[in-house]
């Protein structure tokens, strides 16, 4: 295609005021028009919405259009949507750029809308001169194992599994301990219906009886390798070496309790944690009279700053359980904030304090004091120390991530957050997906959730993968490394560089030749090529080279 | 006027990008000075790429990834890595090394980008314009950099850094292991002679010379200048122009 026959869109988006707002959108609509190439410029209110979807495809039609840009929010949740309509319209999905200019430049910059205004000028106009350069990219078909791996067998895993299981999908599920279960093993009664644990355990019988679940007991994870729809799994059970191959794999992998050692003079018998109340509880061995509860123990502190979601919740439960039982017990539970939402869960905590169960809330820098036979606090509100008799203190203390999984994530080539619970593609969107295809996340591996949450969890999970073990074949990425045979001089330096052993040598031309399914188009062999003779499709040194000139020399 | 830095960064889509697009969802202000080219890896960011942003005029390069170990391409950060300290050395030649930075940001790290945007900003506010931009030193700046961009197309220095992580802990084909010191002085060499091989290039772009004649405006003895002409020869980039009472002269015969 020569130079004069391109013709490109730019669309322009308000995002409501979340970008027109800042960033004068009329300059940039003028702007882009003197760009070289651009045939149509034009602003829209919501781009992703229908009305601006339909909008790009009738103006490809209209006026002709071989490129499309949408500058917008970021390509990392918006490119998909705007790809397919790009191809909607028969334009080739790979003709189509975006330029953030919401996420990191009107969110940015709100304060100096003229300097957003005119970086998102040079944005543009980089897009500009690199979509010049686009060329067409067609995306490869790679078959699918109809099977996935669960990877945790407590509540959220089972439920993955059975979930997949009921659809026909062979399901291998996959626990580090001797028996499935999970924390829920360790429960006496469950919020907010304390209906018995051991009710929600049957779980377990349905997924050790499954005829599609395999189920791996005391078993751990040793080797993960392939992608999307051809993943091999290596699982070290009792000193042997499994192999198995599947399409997805989700991980619930759950968390752990934070060991109650070291807080508040914590001695395992009149100051227990919370889930050595529940083992009392279940053996029905509560004699205490006067309970106090202790919440945010070891958590929401400059160590750990989250809140484990679940502590408040199950504070209230067992209070509510002791006082059913011995309505003259004296319960306090002594909190910095009561986390109890939805009708469900508030109703719950109103019970409670109908009960008499009483609420004292505590400041951060000033913690509960236990002393011999009673407990000191200071309230805000009375402005005064409390004291409160007490015969046994239980601490809540938070879930906290499992210590593998590090190893785990790095295995899955999956990021973590902060305190190394998995993290999720996009927190909104994509709450249970990781970036990387084919790998899904539920329960307590991602964050503190209850079991309600964990189920609901496990079924979006199990969903989503199940998108793609349904599919006989795979669409996977177009932008991919190739090898120009002409320049290569056979030195290996890139099947060495890859680290997916995409990279084999054609005997016979004693040229690079690079696997395009197993390619995941990273570009490093590109950057490290001796001879220049690899090319990164959609990322080529040209549409680079392009893009930096033009905002080096355009002042 | 106040210097408003021009500044470009290299971002990774997995973690970098996506710590870039976290800071905006939780609507962190930064300056507004930098421009971002997506990459798929950090490691696809070729050394090359960053002299041409130099020749044209951008104040200074950041160039981030995930952090090492949590590469969604497993080692491409580290290849990163490695590719930005020989980038380091050669930039360190012209007094440009200091405006490149290499740095690490996850894709929970918002914060932590607009803390090293600013930074960087206030870092590049205090050198001042790239050199290129003043009008009496133009002329030489160019010449550097394109002497530095000669070096970073080197295919020997190239192939050198892209197996460095083999060489220095697998070995070469015999099974040598090559102690990092060892490896740096070979790096080095290397990045001295395409300097110096870029020099003679320069001299002879436009008439032929002799070999004690470049020795003589290059200040460097003459039979180190023949080896490199040699070199340059194999490469077909310099031939003989012609040979005056058998003192043969040599003229460039490619743009480089």
């Amino acid at each position: 295609m020569s130079n004069e026959d391109i013709r490109i869109g730019v669309f322009i988006c308000h995002c409501g005021t979340n970008i027109g707002g800042v960033l004068d959108i009329t300059e940039l609509i003028e702007y882009t028009k003197t760009l070289p190439n651009v045939a149509y410029s034009a602003g829209n209110l919501y781009t992703c919405s229908e009305v601006g979807l339909s909008n790009i495809r009738e103006n490809i039609k209209e006026h002709n259009l071989n490129r499309v840009i949408v500058a917008s929010c970021s390509p990392r949740t918006h490119e998909p949507l705007f790809r397919s309509t790009c191809q909607e319209a028969g334009l080739n999905p790979y003709l189509f750029e975006m330029v953030n200019i919401r996420d990191q430049d009107s969110w940015v910059h709100m304060k100096e809308p003229q300097k957003g205004t005119e970086k998102a000028k040079d944005l543009i106009r980089m897009s500009v001169y690199k979509a010049s350069l686009l060329e067409p990219l067609e995306k490869m078909q790679v078959s699918v194992i109809p099977s996935a791996a669960v990877i945790g067998g407590g509540i959220a895993g089972m439920n993955a599994a059975l979930t997949l299981a009921n659809q026909s999908f062979k399901v291998s599920l996959i626990e580090k301990d001797s028996e499935l279960g999970g924390l829920i093993r360790h429960l006496h009664k469950t919020y907010p219906t304390n209906e018995d644990a051991s009710n929600i355990l049957e779980t377990r019988n349905l997924a050790e009886s499954h005829k599609e679940i395999d189920v791996y007991k005391s078993a751990t994870i040793e080797k993960i390798e392939g992608y999307v729809g051809n993943y091999k799994i290596v699982i070290l059970q009792e000193k042997k070496m499994i192999e198995i191959e599947v399409g997805a794999i989700i991980v619930a992998t759950g968390a752990r309790v934070l060991s109650p050692e070291g807080y508040y003079n914590y001695n395992g018998k009149t100051i227990i944690s919370q889930l050595e109340l529940e083992g009392l509880l279940k053996e029905n061995s509560v004699n205490a009279k006067n309970i106090a509860m202790i919440q945010c123990v070891g958590c929401r502190n400059e160590e750990r700053r989250y809140c484990s979601n679940i502590c408040c919740m199950t504070a209230l439960k067992n209070a509510i359980l002791i006082k059913e039982q011995n309505p003259d017990a004296n319960i306090t539970i002594i909190f910095r904030d009561i986390q109890a939402q939805g009708v469900t869960y508030e109703e719950y905590y109103r019970r409670a304090r109908e009960m008499g169960i009483i609420f004292i809330k505590y400041l951060p820098d000033k913690p509960p004091i236990i002393k011999e036979d009673h407990l000191e606090v200071y309230n805000e509100f009375m402005n005064q120390v409390i004291g409160i008799p007490h015969d046994l203190v239980v601490l809540s203390m938070p879930l906290i991530a499992n210590e593998d999984s590090e190893r785990l994530a790095k295995m899955l080539k999956v990021p973590l957050e902060e305190n190394n619970f998995f993290l999720e593609a996009h927190v909104k969107l994509r709450p249970v997906d990781f970036a990387t295809d084919g790998v899904f996340v539920c329960g307590s591996a991602h964050w503190p959730a209850d079991i309600s949450e964990s189920i609901s969890q496990s079924n979006a999970a199990a969903s989503r993968a199940s998108t793609i073990l349904s599919k006989e074949m795979l669409e996977v990425e177009g932008s991919t490394a190739e090898v120009n045979p002409d320049l290569c001089i056979g030195c290996e330096a890139c099947i060495k560089i890859c680290p997916y052993s995409a990279i084999s040598k054609d005997e016979e031309t004693d040229t690079a030749v690079v696997n395009k399914v197993v390619c995941k188009g990273c570009g490093v062999c590109g950057a490290s090529c001796p001879q220049n003779a690899i090319i990164i499709h959609h990322f080529t040194s040209d549409q680079i080279i392009a893009e930096i000139v033009t905002y080096g020399g355009g002042d | 006027m106040v210097f408003e830095p021009k500044i470009l960064g290299f971002l990774c889509n997995w973690c970098s990008y996506a710590g870039a697009d976290l800071a905006g969802v939780s609507r962190i202000q930064y300056p507004t000075n930098v421009r971002v080219i997506r990459v798929m890896c950090s490691g696809r960011v070729d050394p090359v790429f960053i002299a041409e942003a130099f020749m044209n005029g951008i104040d200074g390069v950041l160039v981030l990834g995930c952090h090492l170990g949590d590469c969604h391409y497993i080692s491409g950060n580290y290849e990163a890595e490695l590719k930005m300290k020989m980038l380091g050395k050669v930039l360190s030649m012209i007094n440009f090394a200091d405006r490149v930075r290499l740095d690490w940001v996850s894709a929970a790290e918002g914060n932590r980008f607009a803390e090293i945007v600013t930074e960087f900003t206030e870092h590049i506010r205090k050198l001042g314009p790239s050199p290129i931009k003043n009008d009496k030193l133009k002329k030489q700046i160019l010449d550097n950099l394109s002497a530095t961009k000669f070096a970073l197309c080197d295919s020997r220095l190239r192939a050198l850094v892209a197996r460095q992580r083999e060489l220095t802990t697998e070995g070469n084909v015999y099974g040598n292991i090559i102690p990092i010191e060892e490896f740096e002085e070979i790096l080095d060499n290397a990045i001295e002679n395409e300097f110096i091989r870029h020099k003679i290039l320069e001299k002879i772009k436009n008439e032929g010379k002799s070999v004690p004649e470049i020795a003589k405006e290059i200040k460097i003895e003459p039979h180190k200048v023949l080896q490199h002409i040699v070199t340059l020869r194999a490469r077909g980039l310099v031939d003989v122009d012609q040979i005056n009472e058998e003192i043969p002269t040599f003229i460039s015969i490619k743009e480089v």
